[in-house]
């Protein structure tokens, strides 16, 4: 049970994302909802590939040759670019929204319906 | 005072030890980018370790020390260094894209080694390096681009 | 250098370099960069027709990126395929022609649609974006450059629906897009990453190849059919799709349809490649279906009380992806019945991939024709029109040629396709074919009333300096009315050709596995 503890922690954090999204009002909490939900996933992803008494996959004085898998590494890297500009574009929006509305509630829109 | 601060930035020190610290960072940015086939890192942590240098001068001198000229000449950067990875993945069409055809040659970076652990030869990998230091400028310029235009706004093109 | 053996991947990243290549090619004038951007999709637009042809004779083909030579997808005998493998087959490159048919399109329009001096370079760089990832979507045969695609084409598609930043309810509805857009993305990712920690594989081939079904499996099924529906706006998850199609500009809407779509090209390559052996498959069908029926007639239902003209036809979007879902679900539900799948399940598919290019053609002319209403009058709003019949009168003609495509007249393309799925579905359960019926004639209610209010009646006398739109815009316009019409006249010659083929290679599972193994 105690192997199985980051895919526990990493389902977790994608619950605690998904209740900051859909439960609060301020746009930035919103915004760091998502990229909670990001980490979780990055967590997730690292810890399918461990192999018990591995080392990292890297070739340059390497201890021994029994590494844990270097593909989800791969995957977690590109996937933190992407949440980078996820991340980066939406905060550019919520600095538009707020000039324009002078507030950071979600609740004062004008399109409805 | 607090605004004219905020405008101009932080005292003479401050300004002045920014230079200083500027470069062992960028030199610990550029070996992280061109070790990334050795080491971990690569292109995109590199880039972002030199971009933090672009908060610290938001910092250190405020929205005056930020000129138009500054914004443009990154994004001229960023385009260019973009459209070089790719032009560098369409010259391995003799074979497919992509092709590592710079390994294995023995030019510079182009030297081979056997498989297994070994600690560490610089000149080798093929393209790998090459689209290291592209991806290394483009994400440094990219990111602090982000951080500029986050802080004053448009990239001046007003006139397109 | 052979042309076709490296066209898969040319017709990716032409458009991507074209696109990034743009800010460098502005600085040598307005007339070079619109040259650039129009002669890259055109050239996108061969390599596509070169390879559609190539695939309707000799089946399908991979391109492997990074090996020896383009098809060396095994590079160690009997082991497993590495590197990103690129895996066309006729339901992709039908896709991929819908997708840069429209973006060329979208594209001449906008020459004079987007005024100049709002960062017009930087739309340019974001569509040629867009059509690379729509393409490099449907053309990837692994599910992590899927995730990838996908990613890029929410972000660019998200930046385009906030392109009119001066006004506050572009950037709201680019925000719950995005919001909405990153949820999914991330859930299948998610799926992903339980299947790749399973079994060790990520190419869609190998994978189908070994799958079998277990607990986690068919979580991960489940991740990914619901983020794939939110993706394609399909009800209960399409809360964004009225607010980013009716603040997007014009020709953003028509390609952000075909980008929606690429998400349903995802959802049936999933559920058919990979888990059309599974046993309780009925269920997956079953629920695709009920959605598809709610879409169509919640998105009518919303439709016909709406006042903004553009947010009409974002419902009447959602409300024919229903169709599409309905029409391939049917065809799913009896994928392992050999009788029933070769008497209607197959012309139930058909008819479902048929309206996904007829939609992307009536609904992309009906929102050109939006556009250029707001273009001469300045707003949106159906109260504030009338009588615009007089002076516009090609307007006035493409609107009436998509009006009465999407409600399924004949000798317009709407009718072939919604005939097909209209007899199909009645074979396999009457009720949802008397419920599309009822959807059509709502359909045509509400575009009477749009007709009506904006087109017919006496002249505003606020309207007078109206003229007809500037010439591209109608060439554009033309190119999709001609098509309509074209479509409905000789539908067999297409659905024979290009359609048939497609679902056929979407139920054959194990020649898309000969592909690569």
């Amino acid at each position: 049970m105690i192997s199985q503890f980051p895919l526990l922690a990493a389902l977790i954090l994608v619950i605690i994302g998904f209740f900051a999204i859909t439960l609060k009002k301020n746009l930035i909490k919103i915004v760091m909802g998502i990229s909670i939900i990001g980490s979780g996933v990055n967590l997730f992803l690292i810890s399918l590939g461990y192999k018990s008494a591995g080392v990292a996959p890297i070739f340059t004085n390497a201890p021994k040759l029994e590494m844990v898998l270097p593909i989800p590494q791969a995957l977690t890297l590109t996937n933190i670019v992407i949440d980078l500009a996820l991340v980066a574009f939406m905060l550019s929006l919520v600095i538009l929204l707020y000039k324009h509305y002078g507030s950071l509630d979600i609740r004062n829109r004008r399109l409805k319906g | 005072m607090i605004e004219k601060n905020k405008n101009r930035g932080m005292s003479r020190i401050v300004k002045t030890i920014s230079f200083i610290i500027a470069l062992p960072i960028i030199v610990f940015g550029l070996y992280v980018i061109l070790h990334g086939h050795l080491t971990p890192g690569g292109g995109f942590p590199g880039g972002a370790i030199i971009a933090t240098l672009a908060a610290l001068f938001l910092v250190a001198f405020g929205r005056s020390g930020v000129k138009e000229s500054h914004k443009e000449f990154l994004s001229l950067l960023e385009s260019l260094a973009l459209v070089s990875f790719i032009l560098l993945a369409f010259l391995g069409l003799g074979s497919t894209f992509f092709r590592n055809f710079w390994a294995n040659t023995g030019n510079i970076f182009g030297k081979s080694i056997s498989y297994g652990a070994n600690s560490g030869y610089l000149p080798t990998a093929g393209t790998i390096p090459l689209m290291n230091m592209l991806v290394g400028i483009e994400v440094l310029a990219a990111l602090s681009l982000i951080a500029l235009v986050m802080y004053t706004g448009q990239v001046g093109d007003e006139n397109d | 250098m052979n042309l076709l053996l490296h066209a898969p991947i040319l017709a990716i990243s032409i458009p991507l370099l074209g696109g990034l290549a743009t800010p460098i090619i502005t600085k040598f004038g307005k007339r070079v960069r619109d040259s650039w951007i129009i002669l890259s999709l055109l050239f996108t637009e061969f390599l596509v027709l070169i390879l559609t042809h190539d695939i309707l004779s000799n089946g399908i083909r991979t391109y492997t990126l990074g090996a020896k030579f383009p098809t060396d997808t095994i590079p160690i005998a009997n082991f497993i395929p590495v590197r990103i493998v690129l895996e066309l087959d006729a339901f992709s490159v039908f896709m991929a022609i819908t997708s840069v048919t429209i973006a060329l399109i979208a594209s001449i329009y906008s020459l004079k649609f987007i005024k100049e001096g709002t960062a017009k370079s930087k739309y340019y760089t974001l569509l040629l974006l867009l059509t690379a990832a729509m393409v490099g979507l449907v053309f990837t045969g692994d599910l992590f450059s899927m995730f990838v695609f996908l990613e890029i084409l929410s972000i660019s598609s998200g930046v385009l629906v906030a392109f009119y930043s001066h006004k506050g309810e572009a950037l709201e509805a680019a925000f719950k897009y995005i919001v909405i857009s990153a949820v999914g993305a991330l859930m299948i990712l998610l799926a992903i990453g339980l299947l790749y920690g399973h079994y060790n594989l990520l190419n869609i081939a190998a994978l189908a190849n070994v799958l079998k079904f277990s607990f986690s499996d068919k979580v991960a099924l489940v991740l990914l059919i619901a983020a794939f529906a939110m993706k394609c706006g399909a009800v209960p998850l399409h809360m964004w799709v009225p607010d980013a199609y009716g603040e997007a500009p014009a020709p953003i809407s028509a390609v952000l349809v075909v980008a929606s779509q690429a998400g349903l090209y995802a959802l049936f390559r999933i559920s058919f490649t990979l888990f059309s052996a599974l046993p309780t498959i009925e269920i997956v069908a079953w629920s695709v279906i009920i959605l598809g029926v709610l879409s169509m007639f919640i998105g009518v239902i919303m439709a016909i009380s709406q006042k903004n003209i553009k947010r009409l036809m974002a419902y009447h979007a959602i409300s024919q992806t229903g169709y599409m879902l309905l029409g391939i679900g049917v065809g799913l539900a009896v994928i392992g019945n050999i009788n029933a799948l070769n008497s209607f399940g197959i012309t139930a598919m058909e008819g479902g991939i048929f309206h996904i290019i007829n939609h992307a053609i009536y609904k992309g002319l009906l929102f050109l024709t939006a556009g250029a209403i707001i273009y001469r009058v300045g707003t949106k709003d159906l109260n504030k029109m009338g009588g615009l019949a007089h002076k516009m009168p090609f307007t006035t003609i493409f609107f009436l040629i998509g009006a009465l495509a999407i409600t399924g007249l004949p000798p317009f393309n709407g009718f072939a396709s919604k005939l097909m799925i209209y007899e199909s579905v009645f074979r396999f359960s009457p009720l949802l074919s008397i419920i599309a019926m009822m959807v059509s004639i709502l359909t045509l209610a509400s575009f009477v009333k749009v007709f009506y209010s904006a087109f017919m009646g006496p002249k505003l006398k606020e309207h007078n300096e109206i003229r007809e739109v500037p010439k591209t815009m109608l060439i554009a316009m033309l190119v999709l009315a001609l098509l309509t019409l074209l479509v409905g006249l000789f539908p067999d010659i297409v659905v024979d050709n290009i359609i048939s083929p497609a679902a056929h290679a979407l139920v054959d599972q194990s020649k898309y596995i000969g592909g690569v193994l």
